[in-house]
């Protein structure tokens, strides 16, 4: 309970990556929301990489901690970009509304 | 010890209930501040068990950039108060049950393998860039970033260039009514396109038309 080790820093990256998962599934109205959602399930597979690295004394999880934030970062600003586009062309966002592509 | 397991506790408490107050809030703009507060807290625990540069560079990149375009965007938008929660769909609300079951199922994978799971034996033979006492955090990751990962490092700079292209190219548009400044045509002008001579009858003037 009281010495904290890898264990429980994968249990609370799992946690969180279920709570992005379930952001996703359960979503219906807000697409920003579920870009979020992903932007925690990126946060949950850096805590797994960060804590293995420090564990077991090697940097290289380190580093790829840093790419996946690079990563992130221009997913967001793409995801983010490709909203306000779709806002401007369709004037709604929701999760119901977007079915342009069922035919 | 007792310190840091309790310091471990009261940041994942908050990571964990800010993350799900992200998913459940009605209001967008409260989704992005229980967000900045998630990555607030994990950077603390990148901090304190001893990745000091990530948890810094967590908190300039996701709180200072991403979290403050996420708010950007909700202002622009104007998307902000909904009239319900964002998991009630129009006609039925079956979707919840099978994707709390689904997700409910994938944290039990998840635990179990983390439950279930060794080292093996000879992990500290195939471990190549050891983590040294003596250089701090900021000064390793420069050694090795700079020298092995410096193709990746080049790479992942030209990522972030083609996300800015691509967002600035996915959101410029041309209105058409609006006067813009062409290079290419005030260049490209000559003297026959540009310059009339008109013979002006006295007391009539000169009807331009432009």
């Amino acid at each position: 309970m009281f010495s904290i080790g890898l264990g429980h820093y994968l249990t609370l990256a799992a946690i969180i990556f279920t709570i992005g998962v379930a952001g996703i599934f359960l979503n219906r109205k807000n697409i920003i929301v579920i870009l979020m959602s992903i932007e925690l399930i990126l946060l949950a597979v850096n805590i797994n990489l960060v804590s293995f690295s420090i564990f077991i004394n090697d940097i290289s999880g380190q580093i790829f901690t840093l790419f996946i934030l690079t990563v992130a970062a221009a997913e967001a600003a793409i995801g983010l970009a490709i909203i306000v586009v779709y806002y401007r062309n369709s004037g709604t966002i929701s999760v119901e509304e977007i079915d342009k592509l069922k035919g | 010890m007792i310190t840091h397991a309790i310091f471990f506790y009261i940041f994942s408490f908050i990571a964990i209930v800010s993350a799900i107050m992200l998913t459940v809030s009605k209001n967008t703009v409260h989704s992005v501040f229980f967000l900045i507060l998630d990555f607030i807290s994990i950077s603390c625990l990148f901090i304190m068990i001893g990745a000091e540069f990530l948890g810094m560079i967590m908190l300039i990149v996701y709180v200072g950039a991403v979290a403050v375009l996420f708010l950007f965007v909700v202002m622009m938008l104007n998307v902000a108060q909904q009239k319900n929660e964002w998991f009630s769909a129009r006609k039925s609300n079956s979707h919840i049950p099978i994707g709390l079951l689904v997700s409910l199922i994938v944290f039990f994978e998840l635990i179990i393998v983390i439950g279930g799971w060794k080292y093996k034996t000879n992990i500290q033979d195939s471990i190549s860039l050891n983590i040294s006492s003596e250089l701090s955090n900021t000064h390793s990751l420069g050694n090795v970033i700079y020298t092995d990962y410096i193709l990746l490092f080049q790479l992942s700079g030209m990522i972030l260039l083609v996300a800015m292209i691509g967002a600035i190219v996915l959101t410029f548009r041309h209105r058409s009514g609006l006067k813009r400044q062409s290079y290419i045509k005030q260049i490209s002008r000559d003297r026959a396109e540009g310059v009339e001579l008109v013979e002006v009858e006295s007391n009539k003037g000169v009807k331009i038309d432009v």
